[in-house]
């Protein structure tokens, strides 16, 4: 039988507050265990939480950016578990009244736009982190660090329409890019700054009933998303296809052996026992904030891409790279408003700036060449002060040393040469000393250009204008 | 609703309380009574009215997004029975 896969993905993305969710303790990544709490995070009894006004508006501003109607009123409630990384014994989320509802993202796979429902976006706290003891001596405990409990997140809950893992992937990038852009999350898969959890299920391909899920978790890469994903779906097929059923279950995936595998944990019962949480007010979120912060909305990820290349007139390809990140665009858009050279300041972004920022940070903002300079370099080219290849390593030493391409080309005597007479000096001294390559080009041997070129450049040390020599010879030797 | 056995188990399994079967009667008695008096407001026609869940007329409450100096660790740490690395030490929770 011919199977598809139905698959949902709940993404969770930290957001960039500097405080926690509902206290004042830091979100710092990387101090050491047990520094960032206080007493609300820890639990302890009689503590209040107090809302932290900016992981709302970010929240708003997420939910915005994928279609969402944000709903006027919004309330938190207790999710009630046992585990040690959750201090309070219940997570403080939101569940029958979310922040936000019905929106939609636009995804490209394969050429072909697809629209997949966003079913909620609400917010939550982090819980803490668990370290699994693995010496002898520590073989049966954990060690809880609860500093990133109570650190802010959004829950982003997709309806269950992907079909593939390439669609998982692409809505899942589709998502961080606009995150990142709006500024509210990292987007760091390794450090958990953005989440991934997937629902798949198998049916048969025609069939209306979704077939019975497993929740993946665990997939801290989007390369490891998509393994997971695979993996997941061919286990079930073979499951079904050998006569067994799938069971509702949490499944880890193994990036090392890249399998998915049943969880056992001792927090099986899934039976939260949610309730509007007493200590905090229901959410009201007035459309006054809401039109204030749409009208703060950047230009997201997509509209960017399209207008790149709509405006531009570059290729979709080159679109793509350089709205990879809002200060690669705005760097190239600088470039291109100083220069007008549209695709020419594409090539020289795509090409040396990233290639170069690429050895470094990968950070635009790191990037010792100013588009302005840039500018300045792409000039010279096209006034013909300096040949296309020579403006590479006047760029390099550009990006080491942060001087402008005038003073470089002047301090190093790299200016070309485009001056006909002097050209045509060098060039019948090239001709006067190869009498036999000029009899037998005039023979027919025109492959023979490329010599006469190799030696001219060779004599003004590669600084003779190309297109002059190309010309001069071509009247000379025929 | 009766309350039985089962549910009592349930609910301490969720706790994670170990009771006792003098225990359990005794709760499972208690859990009964307490419901069939709270049952009492089933009575009440309440068509219409919408759920309260706040009783307060207040909303929203925010605070900025500043830090404020956490406690030290020895304080945090002060009430673990058990600690290590700077961590919480807890029966191991992956089998």
């Amino acid at each position: 039988m011919k199977y598809e896969a139905v698959i949902g993905l709940e993404v969770h993305a930290q957001l960039l507050t500097g405080s926690k969710l509902f206290c004042g303790c830091s979100t710092k990544f990387g101090s050491e265990p047990n520094t960032q709490v206080c007493p609300v995070c820890l639990g302890m009894p009689g503590v209040l939480p107090v809302l932290n006004r900016k992981a709302v508006e970010f929240a708003v501003k997420m939910a915005l950016a994928v279609g969402c109607r944000i709903n006027p009123r919004s309330v938190f409630a207790r999710k009630n578990y046992f585990y040690p990384d959750l201090p309070k014994g219940y997570q403080i989320s939101q569940y029958s009244e979310p922040l936000a509802e019905h929106g939609h993202l636009d995804i490209d796979v394969d050429n072909t736009t697809k629209k997949i429902g966003i079913t909620r976006v609400h917010m939550e706290e982090d819980a803490g982190k668990l370290l699994h003891g693995e010496g002898p001596e520590d073989a049966n405990y954990s060690f809880v660090d609860l500093n990133r409990t109570g650190v802010p997140l959004i829950e982003i809950v997709s309806e269950p329409d992907m079909r593939t893992s390439d669609e998982a992937q692409a809505y899942l990038k589709a998502l961080r890019d606009i995150l990142v852009y709006l500024e509210i999350c990292s987007g760091n898969m390794e450090e958990g700054s953005f989440r991934c959890d997937a629902n798949v299920s198998i049916r048969p391909i025609g069939a209306e009933k979704l077939g019975t899920k497993a929740e993946l978790k665990n997939m801290n890469s989007f390369k490891f998303v998509k393994e997971a994903i695979d993996y997941e779906i061919q286990r079930q097929i073979d499951v079904v296809d050998g006569g067994g059923k799938v069971v509702q279950e949490t499944r880890l995936f193994d990036s090392a052996r890249g399998v998915t595998a049943s969880m056992r944990s001792k927090e099986e019962a899934h039976d939260y026992r949610y309730f509007p949480e007493p200590d905090l007010l229901p959410l009201i979120v007035e459309d006054r904030l809401v039109d204030k912060l749409r009208n703060e909305m950047p230009e997201l990820p997509r509209a960017k891409r399209e207008r790149f290349a709509g405006e531009y007139g570059i290729p979709e390809y080159d679109a793509g790279v350089l709205t990879a990140s809002r200060a690669l665009a705005d760097y190239y858009e600088a470039t291109v408003k100083a220069t007008g050279e549209p695709k020419v300041s594409s090539n020289w972004v795509m090409g040396e700036v990233l290639r170069l920022l690429k050895e470094g940070s990968g950070d635009v903002k790191d990037c010792p060449v100013s588009p302005q300079s840039l500018a300045g370099l792409i000039k010279a080219v096209k006034d013909g002060v300096v040949s296309g290849k020579t403006a590479k390593e006047v760029f390099e030493e550009m990006y080491r040393t942060s001087q402008p391409a005038e003073e470089i080309i002047k301090a190093k005597g790299l200016v070309q040469i485009s001056n006909e007479d002097e050209l045509a000096r060098i060039i019948d001294d090239i001709i006067k000393a190869n009498p036999d390559n000029l009899e037998r080009y005039r023979a027919g041997k025109t492959q023979l250009l490329g010599f006469f070129v190799g030696e001219a450049m060779k004599a003004t040390k590669g600084k003779a204008n190309p297109q002059v020599i190309n010309k001069l010879l071509k009247e000379k030797l025929g | 609703m009766p309350i039985t056995k089962k549910d009592v188990l349930h609910v301490a399994d969720l706790a994670r309380l170990a009771l006792t079967d003098t225990e359990i009667d005794l709760y499972t008695g208690q859990l009964q009574r307490i419901l069939s008096y709270v049952e009492k407001l089933s009575e009440l026609d309440t068509k219409g009215i919408e759920p309260t869940t706040y009783t307060v007329p207040l909303m929203t409450v925010f605070r900025e997004d500043e830090t404020r100096p956490s406690l030290p660790r020895e304080e945090a740490l002060g009430n673990a029975p058990e600690e290590e690395k700077g961590c919480f030490k807890v029966p191991k929770i992956i089998e």
